[in-house]
């Protein structure tokens, strides 16, 4: 059997990614046979995977590539007590059964790297830039941050590459999106992806996989390059990628499990070599004025229906397309929003800090550089969950935590918590809530919720006001003493 | 998994557009550990409402979904094909579906079709004057009828080849054991392991 080998032409980030990983070659309309580096597994998608393999008598083929933590269903208050709710230690139980039945390394409740999945991979040093990374949930496309080939899979694909370690695929069509100039301040990576979505729409991306380009994407850290990755996912897409460059090898050395040595400087030659060829083409390209972006929200109950925090609620009729305009007649009733109301007015009822888009360090620096010194508005419920268990530490050892209960937050342990409410972190019907995560659909924060997806800098600055602000539009601090 | 020719049955008319999957399964059936017996999950939120289709007499037992453009978009949740299928649907036609959707419908032996926006509003149009009507989808011609109208839809051809055969995926890799080991015994130190090397 010959290995297949790279064309000659010039290629994308993306396409260098791909052949890399070709195990078998696709003929005749068939899909490549792909090899995958990384199978991040958690509790939800897993246990029908793990009974399949049981089923047919299958071995996980390598669990040195695959690794667990617990994060949808887990409490993020008194995780030291049985969790509550029956289902939601039933899959957690049985995912703890399935990792010890199949040696799947499992990080627990209560365990330093327990945490959102997404959030985990890259503070171990797992993720890494040209690897291939699945996991069964579909903001897997984070990690493409790192200029891996990261995407989502459902579950009869996770127990596909516990089986065989490969998935076959027909090769992503790529798209370019070129963010270039200096961001305002106070615009965020969050305010970037946002408007990417509002602009190409919930499925201008489907079956692409984007690559952000430009010196604004450059300029970011790897939290924010996370940020825009993980939510290509909202805009229909496969996958995001970033070029790794040295902010990239920067964050990756030194982590559990970097490479070391020899190894390391073979990655970083390789790494090297990942970002598109000068003259490689791609499928589409879209161009955005860094400079002309501002603070973005949703006002709808998908992504794409989101415009400049400082604009008003569209109107139904503002929609050419007859869909469009169905959609954002439905939105405006489940949002209960009037057209042509400012942003500014909009008063919220939660503001939940966290989810896999915006729950990392910097996510929480970045919050608290707006609530320090200052009282949450009254009647506003405040959550601030870390992404992972160590995030929680390292904002401890900071002092953040402090920062937060002073203000009136809730400081909770880690987990996907109120992103999609499969613990007890809901919305009541018809609360309103400024929400870091990255879905707005009908009811996912808790039925009958109403989520409006912001940047941390704006929930931060909301939950000062009580309704959606941005830090510039917050009095000036009192003295703090020091 | 079920060889899939052709099929006869019921066709329920799921009058909205960019279905999402937080709708055909909302998230808190997501706890449950098994593979089948999600049948009661299906649309869940929607079938609170007497007047949702399914609700009415005409349709029970449909078989047939055919619903409006972006069926499927949001979470990549497999569990909305299965509860598609245990509720007895084996075909949806869209005008558009979300890529993961379609790739998990396949896999599951639910056939995902995709069909123009005019045809979309023709069948509506059929099962709106004749509800309960059936439906004969034809896998292998690639077409749809209820009555006198008969449209196309487009499916890809491995998938197609696939739901003919009744082909399971894990089965069909493992024939390429070989090249896998060779890929296996190629790949790079440097590559990230989740387990302390011994
Ligand atoms: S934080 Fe939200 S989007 Fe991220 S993995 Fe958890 S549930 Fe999914």
């Amino acid at each position: 059997m010959s290995i297949p080998t790279p064309p000659e032409r010039p290629r994308t980030l993306a396409e260098k990614v791909w052949d890399d990983h070709l195990v078998v070659r696709g003929e005749d309309g068939q899909p490549d046979l792909i090899y995958i580096d990384l199978h991040l597994v958690h509790e939800v998608t897993s246990p029908q995977a793990f009974d399949g393999l049981r089923a047919e008598g299958r071995p996980l083929r390598r669990v040195d590539l695959t690794i667990a933590t617990e994060d949808h269903n887990t409490p993020t208050l008194d995780i030291d007590k049985p969790i509550a709710d029956l289902t939601s230690r039933t899959q957690i139980d049985t995912l703890r059964r399935n990792a010890q039945e199949f040696g799947v390394r499992l990080h627990s409740l209560g365990d330093a790297e327990q945490g959102i999945v997404h959030v985990v991979g890259p503070q171990l040093g797992l993720t890494m830039p040209g690897i291939t990374v699945v996991c069964g949930d579909s903001h897997t496309s984070t990690h493409g941050a790192f200029g891996a080939m990261a995407f989502g899979i459902g579950t009869s694909e996770v127990e596909h590459v516990m089986a065989t370690q490969t998935l076959p695929l027909k090769p992503f069509k790529t798209m370019a999106i070129t963010v270039e100039g200096e961001l305002k301040e106070g615009v965020t990576a969050k305010d970037i992806i946002l408007a990417v979505i509002a602009k190409i729409g919930t499925n201008g991306g489907q079956g692409y996989v984007l690559e952000y380009r430009g010196s604004a994407i450059r300029s970011l850290s790897m939290e924010g390059r996370m940020t825009m990755c993980n939510m290509s996912i909202e805009a229909g897409a496969r996958a995001g990628m970033v070029a790794p460059d040295e902010i990239t090898f920067d964050y990756v050395q030194g982590r559990p499990h970097a490479p070391t040595g020899q190894d390391w400087d073979d990655a970083v030659a390789y790494w090297r070599t990942l970002p598109s060829d000068e003259g490689a083409v791609y499928d589409a390209e879209i161009f955005i004025d860094a400079a002309e972006l501002e603070p973005f929200v949703t006002w709808g109950t998908n992504p794409g229906q989101g415009v400049s925090l400082s604009g008003t609620v569209p109107a139904p009729e503002d929609f050419a397309d007859a869909n469009e305009k169905a959609a954002a007649e439905r939105a405006l009733e489940y949002m209960d929003l009037e057209p042509g109301t400012p942003l500014k007015e909009i008063p919220v009822d939660a503001v939940f800090m966290g989810s896999c888009t915006n729950s990392r360090i910097e996510d929480l620096r970045a919050f608290a550089s707006v609530v320090a010194g200052r009282t949450k508005a009254e009647g506003v419920r405040v959550m601030v969950v870390p992404g992972s268990a160590r995030v929680r530490l390292e904002a401890e050892a900071e002092g953040l935590d402090r920062v937060f209960t002073e203000f009136g937050a809730e400081w909770r342990f880690a987990g996907c918590s109120m992103c999609l409410g499969m613990n007890p972190d809901q919305l009541a019907p018809g609360e309103r809530c400024a929400s870091t995560s990255n879905r707005n659909f009908e009811g996912r924060q808790g039925k009958g919720g109403r989520t409006h997806l912001v940047s941390p800098l704006v929930a931060a600055a909301t939950a000062v006001l009580g309704r959606l602000a941005s830090p510039s539009d917050l009095p000036a601090r009192e003295k703090v003493e020091a | 998994m079920e060889k899939f020719a052709t099929h006869t049955g019921v066709v329920a008319p799921l009058k909205r557009s960019a279905v999402d999957t937080d709708q055909i399964i909302p998230a808190v059936y997501l706890k449950r550990v098994t593979k089948t017996g999600f049948e009661d999950a299906l649309f869940a939120n929607w079938r609170q409402d007497p007047d949702f289709v399914l609700n009415q007499p005409a349709f029970s037992g449909a078989s047939v979904l055919v619903a409006g453009p972006d069926f499927g978009t949001g979470s990549s949740r497999e569990h909305a094909v299965w509860a598609l299928r245990d509720y007895g649907f084996r075909v949806v036609l869209a005008p558009r579906f979300a890529d993961i959707f379609r790739g998990n419908a396949g896999k599951q032996g639910l056939l995902a079709g995709v069909i123009s926006e005019s045809d979309r509003a023709a069948i509506w149009a059929a099962v709106d004057a004749a509800p309960g009507a059936t439906m004969t989808v034809d896998l292998e011609a690639r077409t749809a009828s209820i009555g006198d109208l008969r449209v196309p839809f487009e499916i890809d051809d491995y998938t197609r080849w696939r739901l003919l055969e009744g082909l399971d995926d894990i089965g069909l890799t493992l024939r390429n054991e070989e090249a896998i080991a060779q890929f296996e015994a190629r790949r790079e130190a440097w590559r990230p392991r989740t387990l302390p090397v011994a």
